[in-house]
């Protein structure tokens, strides 16, 4: 087999530069910082710091409140790809319906994807703060006790809605995409054959669907984990309680607020490792049974 | 080579000579603070006027974010070498602070490198006391200083048959007047509060005069056992719980949040902050001030100063050091501090400052202005009452807040939620001061 090569030595190096580049100032730069702090225990200041080993890792995985932490992840990150790739597609299979008008429809269901993270958490907080939304004031006068700020219950169900409404629009596009690849011959096969539409999605549409939502679900995921930050900071701070402490909001309340840096880069640290793994394990066993049409 | 050098230099002369030279040789202190809105115009205003007063310095404000976000600010470039001149830490940051022995200069040493003697005698007693060393050593320049105060909300007080020229005095009688309030429907809930950090316990405990924690709260030493799940704690949160329970008190948030409650017309009660009033003036709410509630038979005793102060960084060069002494000299004559206290609402850090707007008449006119230097500078404090500086207060105060936020879910009583919280913050603080 004749492998195609350039002919300078060079060149290739010099193409691959800039990416090389970007990942080493961008991730292994910081990466390793993370590593070498979190075997540091330092006042927050940098005056007096000293080689602790693993003692940090052992303080945070003995720590009942980083393990309670895991599991709020856990439960926002299921509810937020469930919420958010569920009502997408029920939006896309209705739009794929729509004759008139689909792409006023599809343009006007993308804009909250534009909208940054802080932003999506301060407009949810302005209609259910009980202290001034509009929405919590209309569930307390009709009896419903609306309390985010003393249940965690309630604050959760508040962020999950604000970060799947975000992410909505983008598993809306990709399930458009993904209803207008199936062939309409096959659809109409399923109809001839007597099937009705409910069981045509499941036996059809749904089966022929998986690539995408399983590319949604690994999107979605790293999406709940990382990028919504910034709805939590908005919303809840992280309360009431540590109700709604992520692990990415705690690396930053232990860090940031309460200075501990060598915990908080412990526990960075900890959570590559879970994405590391939980990304390999993605690709490697569940691709697999995906059938890729 | 050394010709273009020297062409290089006589232009640089010419243009020094052009300009003026004390454009050039001004020296730059930079000011990070947290100031927002009209205070950050006063911020502004400040440097400004400092800077027209002299040619040598030049002080820069840069506003940071919020309190903790400006702390953090400060000490990322501390550690990258590049910290600013002075920078605004909030209260509960100066234990932190303080605890960067090394990284901080006594602001008593600053004046002192300018050339001006620092005269305690001088300034509030309280607010003296919160930033000095043990041994009397000013560490930080006080800026703008607050005390914890009583709102009430006069329409609601009247409709519920209570006296809207008197405001309740002691918690019990806050707490019967509230109960009265949710009763007759006056109002839908009766008693709220910002900070229960910052006011239901830190002032709470001063004001009471009871021990907040060990070692005079953390100022005679950092290595502090907390002590606020005593008794009278314990009855307090117990009481505020219950009420809780059918929403007689409302929660707002950890922070300011509850003043919405009350400028909304929602909560009759509120306790917040002196720097609050601005806020709640434009509100348009009928309101009265009164002073913070105590418990009979201990308080009240003197609030401890909350707000902010000046921390200047290690490090500089002398030159630096006159500029920011000959700064804060320039901040504390008496006609910009009284006109700081009027018009920002925070309290006056002099003592002649206070006197000078007394005789102008000014709190005549608004006799609630001065409830909260009276209440802190009413009585000499005692070690209960000179304040609460933990090297990681903000990490306590959020600890309390977790285990409050149970307790007023109704997951827990006071008793639980307060000795959680004890053995949760000591553990922290023991963490803490081992590094």
């Amino acid at each position: 087999m004749h492998t195609v090569a350039f002919p300078n030595k060079i060149l290739p190096y010099l193409l691959v530069a800039p990416q090389i580049i970007l990942t080493v100032v961008f991730f292994f730069w910081p990466a390793s910082q993370a590593i070498y702090q979190s075997t540091l225990r330092e006042d927050p200041f940098g005056l007096k710091s000293g080689f602790v080993g693993l003692a940090n890792f052992s303080a945070v995985l003995a720590d009942p409140n980083y393990l309670s932490s895991l599991q709020v992840t856990v439960i926002f990150s299921i509810l937020t790809a469930l919420v958010s790739m569920g009502v997408a597609l029920l939006l896309a299979t209705a739009a794929d319906r729509v004759v008139r008008g689909q792409t006023l429809y599809r343009t006007l269901l993308i804009w909250p994807y534009a909208v940054a993270p802080a932003v999506a958490g301060m407009l949810w907080l302005f209609m259910f703060n009980p202290a001034m939304g509009t929405l919590a004031y209309l569930l307390r006068r009709n009896g419903f006790g609306w309390d985010p700020l003393l249940n965690g219950d309630q604050a959760m169900a508040l962020i999950v809605v604000a970060a799947a409404w975000k992410q909505i629009s983008y598993n809306f596009l990709f399930f458009v995409a993904g209803l207008q690849a199936i062939p309409r011959s096959l659809i109409e096969a399923a109809s001839i054959d007597g099937a009705r539409g409910a069981r045509r999605f499941w036996t059809i549409v749904f089966p022929l669907l998986a690539p995408t939502t399983f590319f949604l679900l690994v999107v979605n995921t790293v999406y709940a984990f990382f990028d919504t930050f910034g709805i939590i900071h908005a919303v809840t701070g992280g309360g009431p309680a540590k109700a709604t402490e992520t692990l990415v909001y705690k690396v930053y309340n232990d860090g940031f607020v309460n200075l501990n840096l060598g915990s908080s880069a412990a526990q960075s640290v900890i959570l590559m490792i879970i994405v590391i793994a939980l990304t390999a394990f993605q690709f490697r066993f569940v691709e697999k049974r995906v059938h890729y049409g | 080579m050394s010709n273009r050098l020297i062409a290089a230099s006589t232009a640089a002369i010419t243009l020094s000579l052009l300009f003026g030279s004390s454009a050039l040789a001004a020296t730059e202190l930079q000011w990070w603070h947290a100031m927002t809105g009209a205070n950050n115009e006063v911020v502004d205003q400040l440097a400004k006027e400092f800077n027209e007063s002299q040619s040598e310095y030049k002080v820069v404000p840069v506003f940071k974010g919020t309190y903790p976000e400006t702390l953090n600010a400060g000490i990322a470039a501390y550690r990258s070498k590049q910290p600013p001149a002075i920078i605004q830490v909030f209260d509960a940051g100066s234990g932190v602070m303080m605890g960067a022995e090394g990284a901080i200069v006594p602001a008593a040493d600053v004046l002192q490198k300018g050339g001006y003697t620092f005269d305690k005698s001088q300034y509030l007693a309280g607010i003296v006391a919160y930033y000095s060393k043990p041994d009397g050593t000013m560490l930080s320049f006080p800026y703008n200083s607050s005390s914890p105060i009583l709102y009430y909300n006069k329409d609601a007080f009247t409709k519920a048959g209570l006296d809207a020229e008197n405001p309740p005095k002691t918690w019990p009688e806050v707490f019967e007047a509230a109960k009265k309030i949710k009763a007759s429907d006056a109002s839908k809930c009766g008693l709220t509060s910002t900070w229960l950090t910052w006011i239901q316990t830190e002032n709470f405990a001063a004001w009471n005069n009871i021990a907040y924690g060990t070692n005079e709260n953390g100022l005679g030493s950092t290595d502090v056992k907390l002590e606020f799940n005593a008794p009278l704690f314990v009855e307090h949160f117990q009481a505020i719980a219950d009420l809780a329970k059918d929403g007689t008190f409302r929660y707002g948030g950890r922070t300011s949040e509850a003043k919405q409650l009350f400028m909304s017309g929602e909560c009759a009660i509120l306790t917040e902050s002196s720097g609050g009033l601005g806020d709640i003036v434009k509100s348009g709410v009928n309101y009265g001030i009164g002073q913070l509630p105590y418990y009979e038979g201990h308080g009240p005793q003197n609030t401890i100063p909350g707000g902010a102060s000046l921390w200047v960084f290690g490090g500089k060069s002398d030159e630096e050091y006159k500029g920011v002494a000959q700064f804060f000299n320039f901040l504390s004559q008496t006609q910009i501090q009284a006109r700081l206290h009027q018009v920002s609402g925070y309290l006056p850090v002099t003592n002649a400052a206070y006197e000078e707007t007394k005789k102008s008449g000014f709190y005549e006119k608004n006799p609630a202005r001065e409830t909260p230097i009276l209440q802190m500078i009413g009585k000499a404090p005692t070690e209960n009452s000179k304040g609460v500086r933990l090297v990681n207060l903000p990490q306590v105060r959020d600890i309390m807040n977790e285990e409050f936020e149970a307790m007023l879910a109704g997951s827990q009583d006071a008793k639980t939620a307060l000795d959680k919280a004890v053995e949760r913050g000591n553990a922290a603080i023991a963490e803490a001061i081992g590094n």
